[in-house]
């Protein structure tokens, strides 16, 4: 029974309940709804309920439980293949889930029947003809080992989907029996109903967890079969990356140095050109601006915060890399011939740092208006100019708020991506010049990821070692800066 | 006490404060400086968006015209319908190639009269490759026309358009295989002719992305249409997801370690890279769950999972917004805190919740990053999707994964494009944005 | 004592005339908040504001070292006269001004700093001192006529914002005195202060008098009949009544000023 129709039974039978436990509330309370403990639909709501949310809960659970029990003992069946052949479990497997998916639909669209799929021989059938005619492409001829366990699969399926209806709409049928029977006038369904959506509430709420769970255990996870595969010391300390293309065997050099190094270099131009800007820009509208400049230099600023960076990666590669090379490059502007392509570290860190600029004034911004009123006529009452007072008060009174913003722009500048892979370049290079092309973590990241559906060579799940140090460096000054600037308010709170 | 008798004050002469001394006048110089900084700042910052601006609307209009060449092409019956009967399959069996002959003799017809030394055979690398295509679909579509004399307006070849738009050059043109100076030469004329025209790219906007050698035809239609639905799932779960966390954070949960331990996850998790996300689409819903790659389904729980916080973060802040005493009402009537909640303080709240849902939508709408891991590139979005569940589930781009791609391809003519598809992706973000503050000032409340 | 008191206000009525306000208006935005205020402030001199809440004292008190031009839709007119010089003179730059006029603010403000650096922050940007002796001479001189030499001498280097609120405030007023300002104002810098804090402060403001003019809003009536020699009262804006303390304290001449001090308004 597809899932669809599942679903649909169990949400008419949820219905049904609703109905049957209104009616036997009224039908305890004499027709009076005074006599209720709670209002009639509670006791409605409070059926439908245990009808239709263990139901949901073990479909649900079933749903993923299922795959992992039958590919654990289907991939039993072609393991000797594997080891064989020499290539991985999961392309197998994948192969495998291809061909059942193919019969499935071979047999619905009634080009076979169940009894001719059972007959079919892998050795006298071309199956990956009669697939491709049902609208499934294989990448290669299917061997004996492969359809039986096809066959299994499908076999395992079918079991386990009629199971699976069976015991949801058990499931679902005996909630509502028991719940009916609970319900009489003096039943507090208000009371269960409400703790039921509060434990709806709770589990909403637990997805955050469950979203950081779930990024932790897929880093780590693919990060320790890279480290299976790959020396860790070498990737942590290795001055070079190099990763050869073929995919499979060695000779790829993933050292992480020149791609941390690009990263750090790119941000820190970032920063050299957001912060001071931004610092300045936050100073002017909180100090200086008269209210109509405020109003309207503020949003301006902060539309290049809302610009996504797919756009940002466009400029850099395609205006400010050209307008770039045209200052320094060999027939440019300077005559200096430092910068040979647009793709470089300051192509990338510029525009990063345009990006950055209202990220650092608007966090500035909020944190130099945090500094009381008292401070700023303290200060002038004794005389001092108005940048006196900024200088030698206000920001050093504001000073740890203020490192706080540059480090979670700092984290944002580790963390971009778009603009480092179009505006950066691909090469990784341990160099000090800043017109030379570099890339990042996150570039890489992509770059490794994109194309290949294979996450089993070291060249593809190299990406999630980045991806792992990415995230310990980012999140780290992320709660720094948290920190960080959640003391700085309470000091003035 | 003895101390202050024995000091008098003001030893030295009284200063006029007419008179600006020395040091006031330097102090008042650095004052000025420091503002002139500030200033500086300030349109340093601007001239940053407005050559942003700038570089987008210079490169990116272009893209919404688009050259077209009018035609008159004779359908000949002996190319098409050797038989004659109009048997449908029969000119379905004509490919495009069959159709070149057609075009190379309208565009004889077209340019009879001008100088030109052009072989005819080389005419129809005025014409985009489309072209032929065109013609073949209004050929199957309306079989009773062969043998007549049609007028098509079909695509001029992509650096026909260039040319026209100034991004090709005759120089330009000297290295170039597929077009030659005296190309242009012919295409003046026929400007001046009437019969090659610039008109408004509607494919352009609902089109479908063409293969690497034509980006006359490209559109960002379909990919669009994969935005729309990753934007629909975005909404369908975050917004209730969303709420539901926010209300139980900020309305039932007590202090205790598990209730900081899920404040601390979002407050990190709105400011995990975006990247991160993608790494997680890919690893959960792709190699783990076995979701369809390139599919919007999977794009849109991958964006989810990043919008949540954001959402989580606005809806907490409007819920606070609701003033204690509205609670306080609701109790004193003998609500349940439950009913409070969802009676009174959530429909409070709710043009900020929206408000907030928006901004979280605008946000994932411009996202790259997490779409180019889970595959949504690399892949040449040319078919709408049939129907809700394959417009779900069957591989599409989205805009932003789009405009990635052209970005990467070789063909300057693509660059256009990318520009192009900027601006309509801004002014979708724009219209949400504006929507947002319309809400916000609409429903504005002040406690 | 009872002479003491009555010679101290028989000089001050002698002494020269420091700030002299005529016809002095004060608009914000719309609000016409001081109307028409003319006084005569003598120099070595306790004067006290008093009236409620909003009667514009504090606003008539800042508009003297021209604190209220940092208030955008503040105006002012009318003129100011200290020492005879227009203090809204064009010429004038508020900065000389608020060094020779200084002020104390409601809440102490000791900036984030040390105690030294506190009270060493009006001479260094007004270059006070040549050299860090001359620096820890006029410090140390402040912090004595502040009357808390005593309590942070030891700790100097430690922060300002560590003291009690009445050590802050004391802070705040050698800091103020550090400059060596010729008036000083005194925005009711005992209301965030405790009893004991309090009768400190007081003291401290009676033996300033020896040295500066100084002025004191106050909405404490009892605070000014104990630390001022004169007093004016305002009201709606108004200068009501401006005498010896003593005597609008005792035979007030209008009945508003009556009616506050004996509590029938205010």
């Amino acid at each position: 029974m597809p899932n669809t129709i599942l679903i649909l039974i169990v949400l008419a039978l949820g219905v049904i309940g609703f109905v049957l436990g209104r009616q036997r509330a009224m039908a305890s309370a004499g027709g009076n709804s005074r006599n209720l403990h709670s209002l009639p639909s509670y006791y409605g709501y409070n059926v439908a309920c245990a009808t239709t949310l263990p139901a949901m809960g073990l479909l649900i659970l079933w749903l993923l439980v299922q795959p992992l029990i039958i590919n654990s003992s289907v991939s039993g069946l072609v393991s000797d293949q594997a080891s064989e052949e020499g290539a991985s479990l999961d392309l197998i497997m994948s192969d495998v889930r291809r061909v059942a998916d193919g019969l499935d639909t071979a047999v619905e669209t009634g080009v076979l029947t169940e009894e001719e799929v059972e007959a079919l021989d892998a050795e006298q059938d071309d199956i990956r003809d009669l697939l491709a005619g049902v609208g499934f492409a294989l990448g290669s001829d299917v061997t004996p080992s492969t359809l039986e366990a096809a066959k299994s699969y499908r076999a395992m399926n079918e079991v386990g989907d009629t199971w699976k209806s069976v015991f949801v709409i058990a499931t679902a049928l005996t909630g509502l029996l028991v719940s009916w029977r609970m319900t009489n006038k003096d039943f507090r369904a208000r009371n269960v109903v409400e703790q039921g959506v509060l434990a709806i509430l709770i589990f909403a709420a637990s997805i955050a967890i469950l979203t950081t769970l779930g990024i932790v255990l897929s880093l780590i996870f693919n990060t320790m079969e890279f480290f299976r595969l790959y020396p860790a010391s070498e990737f942590f300390f290795g001055l070079s990356w190099n990763p050869s293309f073929s995919g499979r065997g060695g000779g790829s050099e993933l050292g992480i140095l020149p791609l941390l190094w690009g990263t750090l270099y790119i941000s820190l131009i970032a920063l050299i050109v957001a912060v001071p800007i931004g610092l300045f820009a936050a100073i002017y509208l909180s100090e200086y601006a008269s209210k109509p400049v405020r109003s309207v230099a503020k949003p301006l600023l902060e539309v290049l915060a809302g610009i996504p960076t797919i756009v940002y990666g466009l400029f850099a590669l395609l205006t400010v890399g050209p307008l770039l090379v045209e200052v320094f490059g060999q027939k440019g502007f300077l005559g200096v011939d430092w910068m040979s392509g647009g793709t470089a570290v300051m192509t990338a860190g510029l525009v990063m740092g345009i990006m950055l600029i209202p990220f650092v004034s608007s966090l500035s911004d909020d944190i130099i208006n945090a500094v009381p009123q008292s401070m700023r006529d303290g200060s002038l009452g004794l005389g001092a100019t108005h940048s006196e007072t900024v200088r030698q008060v206000i920001l050093p009174a504001a000073l740890p708020g203020i490192v706080g913003a540059i480090l979670l722009a700092a984290s944002r500048a580790i963390g971009e991506t778009m603009i480092v892979v179009l505006g950066a370049g691909a090469a990784a290079r341990l160099s000090m010049n800043p017109f030379e092309a570099m890339t990042t973590v996150t570039a890489k990241i992509v770059s490794q990821l994109t194309g290949d559906s294979d996450f089993s060579s070291p060249e593809a799940l190299v990406a999630f070692a980045l991806g792992i140090t990415l995230f310990v460096i980012t999140l780290g000054l992320n709660i720094f800066a948290l920190y960080i600037v959640r003391k700085y308010r309470e000091q003035y709170e | 006490m003895t101390d202050t008798t024995v000091t008098p004050v003001s030893a030295k002469p009284a200063k006029s404060i007419l008179e600006i001394d020395a040091r006031t006048k330097k102090r008042n110089a650095a004052e000025k400086r420091f503002k002139a900084y500030g200033i500086a700042a300030i349109c340093v910052g601007l001239f940053f968006l407005v050559a942003l601006l700038w570089a987008i609307i210079q490169n990116g209009t272009p893209a919404f015209t688009q050259t077209y060449v009018t035609l008159d092409v004779e359908l000949l019956e002996e190319k098409l319908d050797k038989t004659g009967e109009r048997d449908i399959e029969a000119i379905k069996k004509v490919s495009t190639f069959g159709y070149k002959p057609l075009i190379q003799n309208a565009l004889v017809d077209a340019t009879e009269g001008m100088e030109t030394e052009i072989e005819d055979k080389n005419l129809a690398k005025l014409l985009s490759d489309s072209a032929a295509a065109q013609i073949r679909d209004y050929v199957i579509a309306n079989p009773d026309q062969i043998g007549e004399t049609v007028e098509f307006t079909v695509l001029a070849s992509s650096r026909v358009d260039g040319y026209l738009k100034g991004r090709v050059t005759r120089e330009d043109l000297a290295r170039d295989k597929n077009l030659s100076p005296d190309h242009l030469d012919l295409i003046d004329q026929m400007v001046e002719d009437g019969s090659v025209e610039r008109i408004f790219n509607w494919a352009f906007i609902t089109g479908a992305d063409a293969s690497e050698k034509r980006p006359e035809s490209a559109g960002i239609g379909v990919s669009m249409i994969g935005s729309f639905f990753m934007m629909l799932v975005v909404l369908i779960l975050a917004l209730p997801i969303g709420v539901a966390a926010s209300i139980y954070l900020e309305e039932f949960a007590p202090q205790n370690r598990f209730t900081d331990l899920i404040e601390v996850n979002i407050s990190n998790l709105a400011a995990v890279p975006s990247i991160v996300f993608g790494i997680l689409g890919l690893a959960v819903f792709i190699q783990f769950a076995h979701l369809p790659q390139s599919a919007p389904i999977v794009g849109g729980l991958t964006l989810t999972l990043m919008t949540l916080p954001t959402i989580v973060i606005s809806t907490r802040a409007s819920l606070k917004a609701v003033p204690p005493s509205i609670r306080d009402a609701a109790l004193g009537v003998g609500a349940s805190k439950m009913q409070t909640v969802f009676h009174h303080v959530l429909p409070l709240a709710m043009p900020g919740i929206l408000t907030g849902t928006i901004i979280g939508l605008a946000q994932a709408l411009g996202e790259t990053a997490p779409l180019l891991l889970i595959g949504m590139v690399g892949f040449i979005a040319s078919n709408y999707p049939e129907g809700v569940a394959s417009g779900f589930l069957d591989p599409n781009s989205a805009m932003p994964a789009q405009i990635y791609e052209w970005a990467k391809r070789a063909d300057p003519a693509y660059y256009e494009r990318a520009w192009g598809g900027i601006i309509v992706l801004l002014v979708f973000l724009l219209t949400m944005n504006i929507i947002a503050i319309i809400l916000r000032r609409r429903f504005e409340r002040r406690w | 004592m009872e002479d003491l008191a009555y010679m101290d206000r028989q000089m001050s009525t002698e002494q020269d005339i420091k700030i002299s306000a005529k016809n002095v208006q004060v608009y914000y935005a719309d609000n016409h908040a001081i109307k028409d205020v003319n006084v005569d402030i003598a120099d070595k001199t306790v004067t006290a504001f008093i009236g409620p809440s909003g009667c514009g004292k504090s606003t008539f008190l800042r508009c003297i070292n021209r604190m209220n031009d940092t208030i955008d839709v503040c105006r002012v007119e009318g003129a100011i006269k200290i020492d005879g010089e227009d203090i809204y003179d064009k010429r004038v730059d508020p900065v000389q001004l608020r060094a020779k006029v200084g002020m104390v603010f409601q809440k102490p403000n000791p900036f984030p700093k040390s105690i030294y650096d506190n009270v060493a922050y009006g001479p260094r940007i007004h270059g006070l001192a040549k050299n860090r002796a001359e620096l820890d001479d006029i410090v140390e001189k402040a912090l004595r006529r502040g009357a808390i030499w005593d309590e942070v001498k030891d700790r100097l280097d430690a922060p300002g914002t560590g003291l009690s609120g009445g050590q802050q405030q004391r802070l705040c007023i050698a800091r103020a005195v550090a400059t060596e300002p010729q008036v000083l104002l005194m925005d009711e810098p005992c209301s965030a202060l405790d009893p004991i804090a309090t009768a400190q402060v007081e003291e401290l403001i009676d033996e300033l008098r020896q040295n500066y003019s100084v002025v004191i809003v106050t909405h404490s009536m009892q605070q000014a009949a104990r630390v001022s020699q004169k007093t004016a009262f305002f009201h709606l804006g108004n200068l009501v009544e401006y005498d010896d303390t003593d005597k609008i304290f005792t035979n007030p001449e209008d009945e508003r000023t009556e009616s506050y001090i004996s509590g029938r308004i205010g």
